[in-house]
């Protein structure tokens, strides 16, 4: 029983800040490869065929329905080449898509019916009606909710510390394992967490608000 | 049969082992969850203003730091910290509990105001103490509205239950790591634990679909049983179309 180490905190304090990039830098690019990734999966499960629809729906089910971190591990352990880093926002991405295109899928269903109509009527093409009318409709109420889900992968990029990817938690468990200051090292992090994600929570419920949801 | 799944059934009392502290832990969560989202739900519906902060401070809390974080600082941190030790299942069940409390609580706030304003104003015309009112009159009504999230933090809190390989409680996971590295099938061993994992959360979606249709026939809005296979694709578009953002 040794208490809290203020000279330890400020020694752990720069690493976790270097970390802190790495875990910025896998959010942001995890919450890009599942925006895009997510808007695929929602539009490829409108195509009027099953043989699309229902693979495509059986897999994302599959994917959401099982822990990230088994993804993750089994991913870095059969891909050994790859650097952990891409292992790790890819996977991240390729889970969080799931939830996404769930959300882009009620966006989409939020457009009202009388706009395929029209562009029907106007006999524009496919690629016309989604990209002129449907998305530009869709998107806008969709976006407070991939905040969310962006938020959310947030709070799980430590998970990346189990292979290997030196992320915030990854620098406190190793300083905490080389001067026995887990106290300190998990304190810190955890506080950095709650400062960098509640004001962008806080954010985010005003955005919702604004846009009437 | 590969050499994994030969292994497989031959530790079967190991995988069996390692199940239940799975099932332990997501059992044993989601009940301390379940409670707390109660207790911090309706204290943010309350009419006293500490009761109100106290229950904003605690769900902000336990929502802002990660659950990871929250896990090892309960495991690493606090034994030299305060001196008690939690054993590592017992220290899962708290971090899954208080977690996911944090967010089932949203749930509850969201679920009592949803109950239309009449249903409150008849029953305080109807002469009801405050405790029956809720107990007779909102809860049931909101009880339905809380199943299908609650079906969702389920889920999500059984696919955090891989953590506990990190703190060396001996999990379905641990286990079938051990078996991997005994028999070096990488790729079987982490679709098979993928696949039970998927099976579980079916099973436990399936469950809830059966408790939201006794819910529901309480308050007589009979559903067909069509409704009990449904997956939880459904109930999520819906919960997120309403801007309830559930995690």
């Amino acid at each position: 029983m040794n208490g809290f180490d203020w000279n330890a905190a400020g020694d752990v304090l720069p690493l976790v800040l270097k970390g802190f990039e790495v875990t910025l830098l896998a959010t942001v690019l995890g919450t890009l490869v599942a925006a895009v990734l997510g808007l695929a999966i929602a539009v490829a499960g409108r195509a009027p065929s099953r043989c699309v629809t229902v693979p495509v729906r059986a897999v994302m089910e599959f994917i959401r329905s099982t822990p990230l971190l088994v993804q993750l591990v089994g991913a870095a352990a059969l891909f050994t080449s790859v650097e952990p880093l891409v292992i790790g926002i890819v996977v991240l991405g390729v889970h969080y898509a799931t939830y996404t295109s769930e959300v882009y899928r009620a966006g989409i269903d939020s457009v009202p019916k009388g706009q395929w109509e029209a562009c029907r009527a106007l006999s524009l093409t496919p690629r016309r009606t989604w990209q002129a009318v449907i998305l530009p409709q869709a998107v806008r109420n969709v976006l407070p909710a991939l905040g969310n889900y962006a938020i959310s992968m947030f709070k799980e990029t430590p998970f990346l510390a189990v292979i290997t990817v030196q992320e915030m938690v990854f620098e406190a468990r190793q300083y905490g394992a080389a001067h026995f200051a887990y106290t300190e090292a998990f304190t810190l992090a955890g506080l950095v967490f709650l400062v960098a994600s509640y004001p962008t929570s806080l954010l985010m419920r005003k955005l919702e608000k604004r846009l009437g949801h | 049969m590969s050499d994994f799944f030969s292994a497989f059934f031959d530790n079967l009392p190991q995988v069996r082992a390692g199940l239940w502290v799975t099932l332990q832990a997501t059992v044993l969560g989601a009940l301390l969850a379940l409670l707390l989202s109660f207790v911090l739900g309706l204290m943010s519906v309350s009419r006293l203003l500490v009761a109100r902060g106290v229950s904003r401070v605690v769900v902000e809390f336990f929502r802002g730091t990660s659950l990871y974080i929250q896990l090892f600082w309960l495991y690493y941190a606090m034994p030299p910290l305060t001196g008690y030790e939690l054993t590592p299942l017992l220290c899962g069940v708290v971090a899954f509990g208080l977690n996911y409390g944090a967010y089932g609580a949203e749930v509850v706030r969201g679920a009592v105001n949803s109950v239309p304003r009449a249903q409150y104003e008849a029953a305080v015309a109807l002469n009801m103490t405050p405790l029956h009112r809720m107990r007779k009159v909102i809860l049931p009504q909101a009880w339905v509205q809380m199943i299908p999230s609650f079906t969702n933090l389920l889920i999500q809190l059984l696919k955090c239950t891989p953590l506990l390989w990190l703190i060396s409680a001996a999990d379905l996971m641990t286990v079938i790591q051990q078996l991997r590295d005994r028999t070096g099938e990488t790729l079987t061993a982490y679709v098979t634990l993928l696949v039970l994992y998927f099976v579980l959360a079916y099973a436990l979606t399936l469950l809830m679909n059966l408790l939201e249709r006794g819910a529901k026939r309480r308050l007589g809005l009979a559903t067909g049983a069509g409704s009990l296979l449904r997956s939880r694709s459904a109930t999520e578009a819906v919960a997120s179309a309403a801007g309830g953002g559930v995690r």
